[in-house]
């Protein structure tokens, strides 16, 4: 009567299960985030560039490239890294320390693959979705921002924008989203995994997971940056 | 049946397990007993494969548990249920989603068929009407049950219980024994038991193995612990009674 797993029904689901925890869940504060990043971006950017030899469009150029090329994916991944790297470390930290994972492994399931696979696909799919998001709202904000205080229309900073676009810096941009969605998961799931101890250890574990991938993000950064560009 | 064949296991050099041999019966309540961080729960884990001993054989009906075969390890583990000392119940699944959580990964049952097994199990240990609740909202004693539930949901062959009443008062630790001991009768499944409890030694205990300091210092029935002819053994029995 027991016999074949049911268990890709079950995988699929996890992954869905996990794509909405880390896309939805990180909503509100990827859209915060974004839309003053772009409105300060642009704002100081015209504060440094405020000659008449430049014209206002530069902006535009400057605030977008910026943002595709570095703010919206790693300021975004950093923010993330907090967000999502914590929860994870701690709720499989505390799975670990009120022994459910032991309870899984003991029913015979693969507790890494189990818990942390579902976590880091849908960290390496839904954060390039969500650094796309990041790099329209902060376009956004950079426009608002510029229309509000009168530095530059947003004609101007659209047209600006446009000057310089390329496609492979968007492309660039995604390549860090998707290495930064692996880091943060794959970093905090292991974290949590080998949490050892009681709940004081389920806090540390979460610090160290924030911080590791932070660092590691950063270190990506330049390495992805000294492969690619 | 499960042999332990000298079993030893250390942590950074301390002797935690010193070359236990053992048998534990079908459809028996075999018990493991002793002190607090004598080794009982070390050995448990060990032979569940959740630590790796560093020498000895753990056979299940003449399989060796091998620690480096993963899949003979899992084939094993289908045929193992175990109650841990926490519970362990998934604390963000439901009652009804933690005792169908084995069957939904392990076999092809409708929805339908997993929901009776689950009704079925819940009603074995006397838990009804309770599927919707969450861990956070169960008692002890009903988190036990639960827990109990869950590892009885596939057909298992060897049930392990760490500590099952620790926690819990006196009655519901009886109920919770005589559970135990009515699902080890129906079934005939070899059940291991961890425990410092005198009162479950004298009730439901078929055979005793006693820990000391990580060895086996006695084995015996329940008939012989009454008169044991060991010193520490004595020590531990006349502590757990007041009158
Ligand atoms: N993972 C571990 N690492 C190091 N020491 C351990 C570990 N697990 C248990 N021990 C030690 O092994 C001894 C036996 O512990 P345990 O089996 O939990 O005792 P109990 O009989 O109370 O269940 C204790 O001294 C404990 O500190
Ligand atoms: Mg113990």
């Amino acid at each position: 009567m027991f016999s074949k797993p049911e268990k890709t029904g079950v995988f699929i689901k996890r992954v869905f299960a996990e794509m909405v925890s880390v896309g939805i869940g990180s909503l509100p504060i990827v859209i915060i985030v974004s839309i003053f990043q772009g409105a300060v971006t642009t704002i100081q950017t015209a504060y440094q560039l405020i000659t008449p030899l430049i014209p206002k469009p530069t902006i535009g150029t400057v605030v977008s490239d910026s943002t595709i090329l570095e703010l919206a994916p790693t300021i975004t991944s950093l923010v993330l890294a907090g967000k999502i790297g914590s929860h994870i470390a701690s709720e499989i930290g505390t799975m670990r320390i009120n022994e459910e994972i032991d309870a899984l492994e003991v029913m015979g399931i693969n507790t890494s693959s189990f818990l942390g696979l579902p976590k880091i696909i849908a960290g390496m799919f839904m954060v390039p979705v969500l650094v796309i998001i990041s790099i329209f709202l902060s376009e956004l904000g950079g426009i608002v921002a510029g229309q509000l205080s009168g530095v530059l229309t947003a004609d101007q900073f659209i047209q600006g924008a446009r000057m310089t676009f390329k496609l492979f810096t968007l492309q660039f941009s995604l390549i860090k989203a998707f290495t930064y969605g692996f880091i943060i998961t794959s970093v905090s799931s292991f974290h949590g995994y080998y949490t050892q101890g009681g709940a004081l250890e389920v806090g540390e574990s979460s610090t160290k997971a924030v911080v590791y991938s932070s660092v590691l993000i950063l270190l990506s950064d330049y390495l992805l940056a000294e492969l690619l560009l | 049946m499960i042999e332990l064949k000298n079993i030893s296991k250390s942590f950074q050099g301390k002797e935690v397990l010193k070359n236990i041999s053992a048998v534990f019966e079908q459809g028996k309540i075999n018990l493991v007993i002793g002190a607090s961080g004598h080794g009982k729960s070390v050995l448990m884990r060990s032979m569940v494969g959740l630590i790796k001993v560093d020498n000895g054989d753990i056979l299940y009906d003449n399989r060796v548990l091998d620690f480096e075969n993963y899949d003979e390890l899992k084939e094993i583990r289908r045929d193992i249920g175990m109650l841990f000392q926490s519970s362990a119940l998934f604390n963000s699944a439901s009652v009804e989603e933690n005792v169908e959580f084995p069957l939904k990964m392990f076999t092809k049952m409708s929805k339908e068929e997993r929901l009776d097994r689950v009704n079925f199990c819940l009603k074995s240990v006397n838990l009804e009407n309770a599927n919707k609740k969450f861990p956070a909202e169960l008692s002890g004693g009903m988190k036990k049950r639960v827990g109990i539930a869950r590892a009885i949901a596939l057909d298992i062959k060897y049930l392990f219980c760490d500590e099952p009443n620790s926690g819990l008062d006196p009655i519901t630790s009886r109920v919770i024994d005589e559970l135990i001991l009515e699902i080890t009768n129906n079934f005939k499944i070899t059940t291991i038991i961890n425990t410092h409890d005198m009162k479950t030694v004298l009730d439901i205990g078929d055979n005793i193995i006693f820990i000391y300091k990580g060895e086996k210092w006695w084995d015996g029935t329940k008939q012989q612990i009454k008169n044991p002819d060991n010193k520490e053994l004595n020590d531990f029995i006349n502590a757990s009674f007041v009158l």
